[in-house]
């Protein structure tokens, strides 16, 4: 139709750019954005200028805004905690405190200096543990959140891997059976659970599984101290179940929708019409199409899970950092919160550049520029 | 009942019908016809005849939503659509090929091409044979349509490839398996002409050769002339005229193939171009009778009372209409559009003066230079990527990023449309290519032309209202059209509103970017036509900007030709057109399609196709 | 099957929409959204559980902070839901204790929406330094579960409701800025836009003419769906305890306060529970016509899905 460079894919075909694209894979032509250089020979200069690979300067811009999304995320939760009008002092000795003795607290704790000051020391703690102590009960605020840590990480791991794996399969078999009756009474069933809050979802688990309809496990996770969850494994399974419950449908409901477009793509079709065989068109075909946003969904579905734990987690008395989170709050420990909160935060970047990583592994057309 | 050919019928279709699934509304229906072995059926249409759904069930397949309801189609005398579900896909791709539309969305994205070449050879005869074999095949297969084949290209996923490539791999799968038919569904969309003539000749080329039937289905009359010796018009589902290339071409005997005919823009004579008023019944909403009776110049009132039925005018003729044999039949050419005289020029509208243009540092144009004189037409030429679009928009203020001078009446223009000043902005009016993006569907038409008269006049409600009700008659769009919404309008209505609100600031030149290409051809020629008449009667300075050569033939007064950037050729339109210097303009004329009876031969040799290999890899 | 719809050009086919549907496209869309059955049923969902809220928010059986029962007495003709763990009656706690987490869901949900919406626009239509400024601050925000954000800001401040409002809203507002600038950023690219842009119209006029009649739909969309979340989070926070303080009743806190009651009298936890998944779910379900009513067909709801899903997970 047109000549506008974004409007098309067909290059201008045969004119001797198809030598030039072929002889040359590092070859410009992503830069400037999505105006792509149309001609030979404006590629043929730029080649001089060989690019990184892609995946390499992903990685690497990725762990680039990483870093510094993180450097701002401490900030934010620096002045929150500390900038506040509910300072650690006043925390600490409550709201009937005379000033007297929050001043002389204020200068025990250093709050009385600058708080670049207070900031730094803060921040150049993080990375060795050096954390200060807890505010609650004057212990190191490492000591305190380490056995949660892990408690909290095999929690989310067992629980998004589930979920993820029954949302998939749910999904495409959805996707395969489209319009059909279980296709919508699973649609529908996902979006109703999908709302559902996640403590209410925990809620049912423990009505149906510990307490009033059956007693089958545990509705209560409270390990012996110096004990983790990988040694309790029964503690483990309603607080996972839950969590399962909730990824489910948010797996599903992506898996659908990307199988479905993939599907219903050009290329679906004409495997279709080269003669391939039903189950190889969604094996070979659609399915490696539907994976990218697929594995996208799979790594926002972690991210949720790191807010789901904190309200499932208090639902079963659970030893992870979610009740460790809510715990601090309720005792204004600000330490702890500071904490838990930048390890959460530092997870979503991780996740984050995993996926992105991931996604472009899998899409050539990404991986590997014209 | 097709041309007396020796050779024998493969492919026999009858009566087919596709409905909308679920309902009895058919989008296609009481289709016949039969392909000889080695013969090559072109199946013409507009957008919306049906073409691609009747193409699709020479396959058993329909798209979601649609249903084949009724009829046959008989592969070497075998009946292909009552097939059960599992011995379809050893008829897909095996008996019967589909080479799709668009080549870069038909491939699979993640899989590497020699793979997916590989592929219908292992599901189709790979069964019990060795992998060595198949990789010796799919050597051969590359090598029949000239791709390379070593194991680097093999490796490469689509995107890798360039257009031309990528058309060649969808031939090469589709000829891979020695089917008996093979169905080219409009496969040269977005080809420049040169790949588009080599593509023809390889197609003749290998149907000849290889023996198979084919089925060519295009909405360019000119392009189904040059392959096919049979051609099947259709129109709302049905075929209404069908008969060997020449005949049909030479004395089409339906009003609708006579009315399309004249609707074709030539490249040889300076011709007024004659659409057709009115647009194709939907499938729900057609008419008892004929279909065509609504648009129709000889309807009578038997027309209106029963659909029509196919009349043999020969054994090898036929046409769906009642009045076939009572019409009159007109013959007289079409008016022809005398030469202005284009010595004297008047002074300047427009002057570009070593335009660069660049995208971030890659420069796309290398020192334009022309002018448009006042009160006349200058057409700029150019396949896709030539940067013609960009020139426009450089013109316009909305591409920024270039450098050299544009004078617009002597005086020097700012870089971007927000920087010129208001006047300027006024006298310099753009159409944009797509009527379908081009109007906000939020808004009606009545407050789209408006929308100029206020911001440049500041008339009072009464006098714009009035002004508003004058531009679209101007543009042939009646006051009930006032209310409507972009998407209640079909392509040439919106394309007309778009034409209405660049009028409504009464500009001295208009900038018509593509404005047809994505109409179909009867629209196409009432649109060319009404611009045509519209610069005359408000003599208008404009910059006609195509792809297409023949548009520029009645419509401009001289014509400048792009290539890569610059500027190969520019003249006189009879000039340039009856007398090219340019390579590239010589390549442009005797490579683009003709609808002129000699050409539609079918045969197609392309003897300079092999010498493209080189290029190529 | 015809070239129009192949290349994915509105076919004139949908054109019989009547007129004032674009005029009072928000009312034309929630109308829509109702008719459709799984709209019909999420409304209905959604309004029997407000229904129960605004009744419980002017009257009640008894008062739902006296003690009149005995802890966790199971139900009975006078005490049709039992009492509670101190022995209050469930069902006037659970009148009384829904009007709340409505007022504070709806307002949070606003506050977010809006300023998300303009801080998305903003960014989108003023382009270069700005947007990235603002995305990438918005980006830092996203790192927070919303959950955890509101945790961070009430535990520091103190469990004041109209700061929950404020930190639940806050919450929405990166998510609802990376759509509505996703959004205005497709529209402003559109001819239609260039087109009157071209004519030196003011920008202001631009997003006020042009640019905002396209985003009802999406703001639609997005309003919906947050409200869906403002109700889960803010129901979350209050099971934690920070929502509204003892002896108030809210259906949060009933949960958390008679689960050591479950086996005795597991009504004081499941009405509360139900009706807070009602009311989501209902919402969702509302929210989920709504979009299939802006967008279309459900094949394009769910690719819209999986686009803005992927907008959210790439930064």
């Amino acid at each position: 139709m047109g000549d506008h460079p974004h409007a098309g894919a067909p290059q201008s075909a045969d004119t001797g750019l198809g030598a030039a694209r072929l002889s040359d894979p590092a070859d410009g032509g992503r830069e400037g954005g999505r105006y792509q250089p149309m001609f030979a020979g404006a590629g043929a200069r730029r080649r001089a200028y060989a690019r990184a690979h892609p995946i390499v300067s992903l990685v690497a811009g990725r762990t680039g805004q990483g870093i510094i999304t993180l450097f701002l995320v401490s900030l934010v939760v620096f002045a929150a905690t500390q900038l506040l009008p509910g300072n650690a002092a006043r925390a600490i000795l409550g709201f009937s405190a005379t000033p007297q003795r929050i001043r002389a607290l204020e200068l025990e704790l250093g709050l009385n200096r600058g708080w670049w000051s207070q900031y730094w020391g803060w921040l150049s703690g993080l990375p060795v543990g050096r954390l200060g102590a807890s505010l609650a009960n004057s212990e190191p605020v490492w000591r305190l959140v380490e056995p949660r840590l892990l408690n909290s990480a095999v929690l989310v791991a067992v629980s998004g891997v589930t979920g993820s794996v029954l949302g998939i399969a749910l999904g495409a078999v959805a996707a395969l059976r489209h319009g059909s009756l279980l296709d919508n009474s699973m649609t529908v069933g996902a979006l109703a659970v999908l709302a559902v809050p996640e403590f209410v979802v925990a809620i049912g688990v423990v009505i149906l599984f510990s307490t009033v309809v059956f007693h089958l496990f545990p509705g209560v996770s409270l390990l012996t101290p110096g004990e983790n969850i990988l040694q309790a494994p029964r503690l483990l399974v309603l607080p996972a179940l839950s969590l399962t419950i909730v990824t489910i449908p948010y797996v599903y409901r992506m898996t659908r929708a990307a199988t479905l477009e993939a599907l219903e793509s050009p290329y679906v079709e004409m495997a279709r019409l080269k003669g391939v065989p039903r189950w190889r068109v969604l094996v070979q075909h659609a399915l490696p199409n539907a994976l990218p946003p697929t594995i996208q969904v799979v790594g926002l579905t972690f991210l949720r899970l790191a807010g789901g734990i904190v309200l499932v987690e208090e639902v079963f008395d659970f030893p992870g950092i979610g009740q460790g989170l809510v715990n601090a709050v309720t005792d204004r420990d600000i330490p702890v919160i500071q904490f838990i909160v930048v390890v959460l935060a530092a997870f979503y970047v991780v996740v984050n550049i995993t996926t992105d990583v991931l996604a472009l592994l899998l899409s050539p057309r990404r991986r590997i520029p014209t | 009942m097709n041309v007396a050919t020796n050779a024998p019928t493969r492919l026999r279709v009858r009566g087919l019908q596709v409905c909308l699934a679920g309902t009895n509304t058919d989008v296609v229906s009481e289709v016949d016809f039969d392909v000889a072995l080695g013969e090559v059926l072109g199946l013409v249409g507009e957008s919306g005849s049906g073409k691609t759904t009747v193409a699709l069930s020479l396959l058993g397949y329909a798209r979601r939503g649609l249903h084949i309801t009724k009829g046959q189609v008989l592969l070497d005398g075998q009946e292909i659509l009552g097939m059960p579900e599992r011995e379809l896909p050893a008829l897909r791709g095996g008996r019967v090929a589909y080479v799709p539309q668009e080549p870069a969305a038909a491939l699979n994205p993640v899989r590497r091409v020699g793979k997916q070449i590989d592929e219908i050879l292992r599901v189709h005869e790979g069964r019990g044979s060795r992998g060595g074999h198949v990789a010796g095949r799919v050597h051969d297969v590359l090598s029949s349509v000239d791709l390379p084949t070593d194991r680097a290209f093999l490796r490469r996923f689509p995107h890798q490839l360039s257009g031309g490539q990528q058309q060649r791999i969808v031939i090469a799968m589709a000829f891979a398996c020695q089917p008996g038919v093979i169905v080219f569904d409009e496969p040269t969309t977005g080809l420049d002409v040169t790949t588009q003539r080599r593509f023809l000749g390889l197609i003749a080329d290998l149907c000849a050769t290889s023996g198979v039937a084919a089925v060519y289905v295009s909405h360019d009359l000119a392009v189904v002339g040059q392959v096919a010796k049979t051609v099947a018009v259709m129109y709302a589902g049905r075929i209404v005229e069908l008969g060997p290339t020449a005949t049909v071409f030479e004395t089409p005997r339906h009003p609708y193939t006579r009315l399309l005919m004249r609707a074709v823009p030539s490249l040889d004579k300076a011709e007024v171009m004659e659409g057709i008023e009115g647009q194709p019944p939907r499938p729900a909403s057609r008419p008892v009778g004929c279909s065509f009776a609504p648009r129709c110049p000889g309807v009578g009132p038997e027309c209106l009372s029963s659909p029509p039925v196919m009349v043999d005018l020969s054994a090898s003729h036929r046409v769906r209409c009642v009045r076939v044999r009572s019409e009159a039949q007109r013959t007289s050419g079409r008016q022809v559009i005398p030469l202005v005289d284009s010595a004297q020029p008047g002074p300047a509208v427009l002057e570009v003066e070593g335009l660069r243009a660049s995208f971030g540092t890659n420069e796309v144009l290398h020192g334009v230079s022309f002018r448009v004189p006042e009160d006349s037409c200058v057409a700029v030429v150019g396949e896709s990527g030539s940067g013609k679009t960009t020139l426009a928009r450089c013109i316009i203020g909305m591409h920024t990023n270039w450098a050299g001078n544009i004078r617009y009446a002597g005086e020097e223009l700012s870089h971007g449309a927000r920087q010129r000043d208001g006047d300027v902005l006024k006298k310099i009016q753009y159409v944009f290519q797509d009527p379908y993006t081009a109007l906000n569907p939020r808004k009606t038409v009545g407050q789209l032309v408006a929308q100029p008269i206020d911001h440049f006049f500041g008339l009072a409600r009464a006098e714009a209202d009035a002004r508003v009700v004058r531009v679209l008659e101007d543009v042939s769009l009646s006051a009930d059209f006032l209310n409507r919404y972009p998407d209640q309008l079909s392509g040439g209505e919106r394309q007309r509103a778009a034409i209405a609100r660049a009028l409504a600031a009464e500009p001295d030149l208009l900038v018509c970017d593509e404005v047809s290409s994505a109409l179909d051809v009867s629209v196409q020629a009432m649109i060319i036509e009404m611009l045509r008449r519209l610069q005359a009667e408000h003599r208008l300075a404009m910059l006609f900007i195509t792809h297409n050569l023949a548009l520029v033939r009645g419509m401009a007064q001289s014509v400048v030709v792009l290539s890569q950037g610059r500027i190969v050729e520019e003249g006189p339109v009879e000039q340039v057109f009856e007398h090219p210097r340019d390579p590239y303009t010589i390549r442009l004329m005797s490579d683009a399609p003709r609808l002129s009876p000699a050409a539609a031969t079918g045969s197609g040799q392309m003897p300079e196709f092999r010498a493209d290999r080189a290029t190529e890899r | 099957m015809t070239s129009a719809t192949q290349s994915g050009r509105p076919a004139a086919s949908a054109a019989a929409s009547p007129n004032q549907l674009r005029r009072h496209e928000w009312l034309t869309l929630l109308h829509r959204a109702a008719a459709s059955r799984r709209g019909a049923i999420g409304l209905s969902l959604a309004g029997l559980v407000a229904l129960v809220a605004v009744v419980g928010a002017i009257w009640t059986p008894c008062s739902p902070t006296a003690f009149l029962y005995a802890p966790l007495q199971k139900p009975s003709v006078q005490a049709l839901l039992g009492g509670d763990y101190l022995g209050r009656d469930v069902l006037s706690r659970v009148l009384a204790g829904g009007w709340v987490l409505l007022v504070m869901a709806v307002a949070a949900t606003v506050i977010g929406v809006s300023f998300g919406a303009f801080q998305g626009i903003e960014a989108a239509y003023l382009g270069g330094r700005t947007d990235t400024v603002i995305m990438r601050g918005m980006d830092v925000f996203l790192a927070f579960p919303a959950i955890v954000l509101a945790l961070l800001i009430v535990g520091t401040v103190g469990p004041k409701l109209w700061l929950i409002v404020l930190a639940v809203g806050l919450g929405h507002v990166p998510q609802v800025a990376r759509v509505m600038r996703a959004a205005a950023l497709d529209i402003a690219e559109r001819d239609y836009v260039k087109a009157v842009e071209l004519q030196g119209v003011k920008p202001t006029r631009i997003i006020t003419g042009e640019i905002l009649p396209n985003l009802v739909s999406p703001l639609m969309v997005e309003l919906g769906l947050r409200l869906t979340y403002s109700i889960v989070i803010i129901a979350g926070l209050s099971f934690l305890g920070f929502g509204q303080q003892p002896p108030a009743p809210s259906w949060g806190n009933m949960i958390s306060e008679n689960r050591i009651g479950l086996q005795t009298n597991p009504w004081a936890v499941i009405v509360p529970a139900a009706l807070i998944a009602l009311l989501a779910i209902g919402t969702n379900l509302f929210a989920d016509a709504v979009a299939r009513a802006a967008i279309g067909a459900d094949r394009q709801v769910e690719q819209a899905f999986v686009r803005t899903e992927a907008a959210k997970a790439a930064q």
